[in-house]
């Protein structure tokens, strides 16, 4: 998604939202992220307004103090940036990569199923399995932090069984051009 | 609001008068929850990536060389010799060796690019252009600042208010952004990149030009 992202071309303005609208985000993103209503108040405090950045291809920046906290594509998932995913690591389910798919998932690529469940990898067992189309952190073999932003295509228990294809599709990554903007 | 406020104190009084079982039920109804504090994630000075992920970075040495000399302990942390053998895990020896082989190649890669641009930044040049508009009244248009990263925006706002005048960033018949500063200014531009001042600021001198660009004469 952002790959290819040059602020002053693909930003199509600064709005400030509703608080009506502030309001509905706000409700989503704690259903959609495992946050308790504190931490995302001392993320983004009710006094701050929260700032809509549009962008091309129907991309939403979301901003608080001009700092981007997450992002949307569509109507779908709010996902936060990799950045604030670093500070709050807890909020989005965990998947891991080998070490193999490091350098492929830093160019952008999708993460790829084989790589997911190879002796490297990390999938939840079969009482945590994630569903498909849910927001997952990617997380690599031997590192700490996160290094991805993702949603999983298959559900993790299918990606065991069939091991072939996309498992993860990839929303933002470490190194991207969402990565290098620290200020909007 | 108001009557909110007028209401609540006799609330607040009633389990006092209660005592004991009154006041104990209260207080989970505010549970003093703290925000979870957030994990101080320490990024690279160099490419701004969390250290453990510097090695997959364009820029490697550099990023390996700033750590020792700025935090040794972490250096240990990451590039001490039992930290390489247990990062290698699970993949095989000429996987490893392949993607160093790649990291090599790709630093070489963002160097040669940082190269040209740093090149081409020095090549680049500021045309201060003296335009006459009606009899003794002229403009002064500032181009090619932004090769030097300066937001043009602020430094027309700069300008504006140091000439109190009126500035401005218009597009030019190339369809480049350049600064237009009512008044004949271009030797107070020029002193003024000379020094540095605000946001005009590292642009070497010699790429600077004045030039003057005179209106046709068509009457007398």
């Amino acid at each position: 998604m952002f790959k290819k992202f040059v602020p002053s071309t693909d930003i199509a303005g600064h709005t400030p939202v509703k608080t009506s609208v502030q309001r509905q985000i706000r409700a989503n993103v704690l259903s959609q992220w495992k946050i308790e209503p504190e931490t995302l108040e001392a993320i983004w405090p009710k006094k701050e307004g929260l700032v809509h950045v549009k962008c091309r291809e129907h991309v939403s920046i979301y901003t608080v103090n001009s700092e981007p906290i997450f992002f949307q594509h569509f109507d779908g998932p709010f996902y936060p940036t990799l950045r604030l995913l670093h500070k709050y690591p807890y909020i989005l389910p965990k998947v891991q990569v080998d070490r193999g798919a490091i350098r492929f998932l830093l160019a952008g690529a999708h993460m790829m199923c084989p790589g997911l469940t190879s002796a490297g990898g990390y999938l939840p067992p079969a009482e945590e399995a994630i569903p498909a189309e849910r927001m997952v952190a990617i997380h690599a073999e031997g590192k700490e932090h996160a290094v991805g932003v993702g949603i999983t295509k298959l559900s993790t228990e299918d990606m065991k069984k069939i091991n072939k294809g996309v498992g993860v599709e990839t929303a933002t990554y470490l190194g991207d051009d969402l990565w290098a903007i620290q200020t909007l | 609001m108001g009557r909110k406020r007028a209401q609540s104190p006799p609330r607040q009084a009633a389990p006092t008068e209660d005592e004991g079982a009154g006041s104990s039920s209260q207080q989970p109804v505010e549970p003093p929850k703290e925000p979870t504090p957030p994990v101080r994630v320490i990024y690279c000075d160099v490419c701004s990536f969390p250290l453990e992920y510097c090695e997959f970075g364009s820029s490697f040495t550099r990023c390996k060389e700033s750590l020792k000399e700025s935090n040794e302990e972490l250096y240990n942390k990451y590039y001490s010799d039992e930290a390489l053998q247990s990062k290698i895990g699970t993949l095989s020896l000429e996987a490893q060796k392949k993607l160093e082989k790649d990291a090599a190649k790709k630093e070489a890669k963002a160097e040669a690019k940082a190269d040209a641009a740093l090149k081409k930044k020095l090549a680049s040049q500021v045309t201060i252009k003296r335009i006459e508009r009606t009899k003794r009244k002229h403009v002064t248009a500032i181009h090619g600042l932004e090769a030097f990263s300066i937001d043009l925006k602020k430094a027309a706002k700069q300008l504006a208010g140091r000439f109190a005048t009126g500035a401005s960033v218009t597009k030019n018949a190339q369809g480049l952004d350049e600064i237009v500063v009512q008044g004949d200014v271009s030797d107070e531009i020029l002193e003024i990149l000379e020094k540095g001042e605000g946001v005009l600021k590292g642009v070497p001198i010699d790429n600077v030009q004045v030039v003057e660009d005179k209106k046709k004469k068509t009457e007398g």
